[in-house]
């Protein structure tokens, strides 16, 4: 039996507030650990929805973060509405970044965020235009 | 290993100290958090130079030991708050991120 869906977690993600900024991820990861997955998936989870989330704060106007949990595997949906990725190509290459300079200082911005969550995936699908961007990504458990 | 004894052994200025006991797995120094995400692991220490409040939510998400600000770097009053609520150990030196690994090495984190 595949995708057999059992249930999602949805959440609202501000654009610019760093301060609540891996808040969501957090309450993904507890809610994953809490349903007895291994350690590992809940690890590349968590760096998953981190990078997700934080994308959605620095480089959209605001989006959605969605876990999906089927019998088979854990599935991460970000959603934004935004300018998009002008090159996804450029964007998935480690190092690249279109970070302002505001927040690199802060450490953001390395260009590991798109990259991180393709090597952490099994499977991995981005969908971007100039009204926002569309990630799915999901983790065989 | 109590917080406030892992501080006084290294010479760390708790900025939290936490009531909770740590365990020490490991260490990693960085300060571009989704380079930390990928790399550091859950009851790593954390060495940054990095004040910001988001700091506490990478070593949240990853379930690091605690986090020591070295370089004497001021670390935010907001940073200091989030790590309460979330309960992560901050500590701070005016020593190197280099410092700090050899006193974690000499004291027995290989």
């Amino acid at each position: 039996m595949t995708d057999f869906f059992l249930k999602r977690l949805s959440f609202n993600i501000v654009a610019n507030d760093f301060t609540v900024a891996g808040k969501s991820s957090s309450a993904i990861k507890n809610f994953l650990k809490s349903m007895g997955l291994e350690a590992s998936v809940v690890r590349r989870i968590a760096i998953i929805s981190y990078e997700a989330e934080i994308n959605i704060v620095i480089h959209s106007y605001g989006g959605k973060l969605h876990c999906d949990l089927y019998e088979d595997k854990i599935t991460i949906i970000s959603e934004d509405t935004g300018p998009g990725i002008a090159n996804i190509d450029l964007a998935l290459t480690e190092g690249y970044s279109t970070a302002p300079e505001s927040v690199r200082e802060l450490g953001f911005g390395a260009g590991m965020g798109l990259p991180n969550m393709k090597n952490y995936s099994d499977d991995f699908e981005i969908k971007s235009s100039s009204e926002g961007t569309f990630i799915k990504i999901s983790v065989f458990v | 290993m109590i917080i406030s004894e892992f501080a006084k052994q290294l010479n760390l200025n708790p900025l939290f100290e936490s009531s909770k006991n740590i365990n020490v797995e490991g260490v990693y120094i960085g300060d571009l958090l989704s380079i930390v995400m990928s790399k550091a692991k859950q009851n790593f220490v954390w060495i940054t130079i990095q004040t910001h409040i988001n700091i506490v939510a990478v070593a949240e998400l990853l379930e690091l030991s605690c986090i020591i600000v070295v370089e004497n770097m001021e670390v935010e009053l907001e940073t200091v708050n989030k790590a309460k609520e979330l309960d992560i150990p901050i500590l701070k030196t005016n020593k190197s991120a280099y410092e700090v690994a050899c006193m974690l090495h000499d004291s027995g984190i290989k």
